[in-house]
């Protein structure tokens, strides 16, 4: 299924915010027919925030000139994002438990565990340096 | 300017107005620190107008909470709606703060 929106972004965490916006404004239509659409539109929006910070500060190193792309598909069944960075990739399998007692007070070390919670699905390629975040659909009424 | 700052006795309230995001995280940690620098020790963050919080977010808080007790002060949070009390669940730093319902209850409990 083609994309219903892609487009790219500079590694810039203020332009965050409005790239999140963007995705779920594209996804207004569907997400009214939740069955619990604001908690969809805020585990959209922390999810995808987590994402891009992810993909601009760790995958490109803060380097502005490097770019990330964002791609949404909206399937019967679930919302799905990719962000993909040109970094070398990230090793996300390694990355301890924030809620342990001696994590707990660690000012860092949430974002992918954040992501992981709140959606359905989160997988990484090979590379690591691309993350797909599936978000399952659960309408109240058929569109 | 997403935080306004507000004081009632020797509490002082800070509300998020949009998002406590990685691009504003700073912000909140200056105006913070400067009000712990000029002797204020009991803080209230307000999130009854706030969109969402990322990790960011929640990380610059358990800082700041962390060098306000330090302080001999308390850093407490009100008004989180549902959605947010779950990111605070979730991450298990529901257990680390004072969480009132209401910015009312906050200055009332003080």
């Amino acid at each position: 299924m083609d994309p219903e929106l892609i487009f790219h972004l500079p590694s810039d965490v203020l332009r965050i915010e409005g790239a999140v916006e963007k995705v779920v404004a594209r996804c207004h239509r569907i997400i009214e027919l939740e069955r619990r659409a604001s908690r969809v539109r805020m585990n959209l929006r922390v999810a995808l925030a987590e994402a891009l910070s992810n993909a601009m500060l760790y995958g490109n190193g803060a380097d502005r000139s490097k770019r990330v792309r964002v791609e949404l598909t909206i399937t019967a069944r679930a919302i799905i994002t990719r962000v993909t960075d040109e970094g070398p990739g990230f090793d996300y399998e390694g990355i301890p438990d924030p809620t342990t007692p001696e994590s707990l007070l660690k000012p860092d070390g949430r974002g992918i565990f954040l992501m992981r919670k709140l959606l359905d699905e989160v997988s990484f390629n090979e590379r690591g340096n691309s993350v797909t975040l599936l978000l399952r659909r659960d309408q109240v009424r058929r569109e | 300017m997403p935080f306004i700052v507000e004081q009632s006795g020797a509490i002082t309230i800070i509300s998020v107005t949009g998002h406590l995001i990685v691009a504003n995280r700073q912000e909140l940690k200056h105006v913070v620190l400067e009000r712990l620098r000029t002797g204020d020790r009991e803080f209230l963050v307000d999130f009854a107008e706030t969109g969402y919080i990322d990790s960011s977010g929640l990380g610059v808080l358990v800082s700041l909470s962390k060098k306000v007790r330090e302080q001999g002060g308390e850093l407490r949070l009100a008004a989180l709606n549902e959605d947010l009390r779950t990111l605070f669940q979730l991450t298990k730093l529901d257990t680390l703060f004072t969480i009132v319902d209401s910015r009312e209850e906050g200055l009332r409990d003080n």
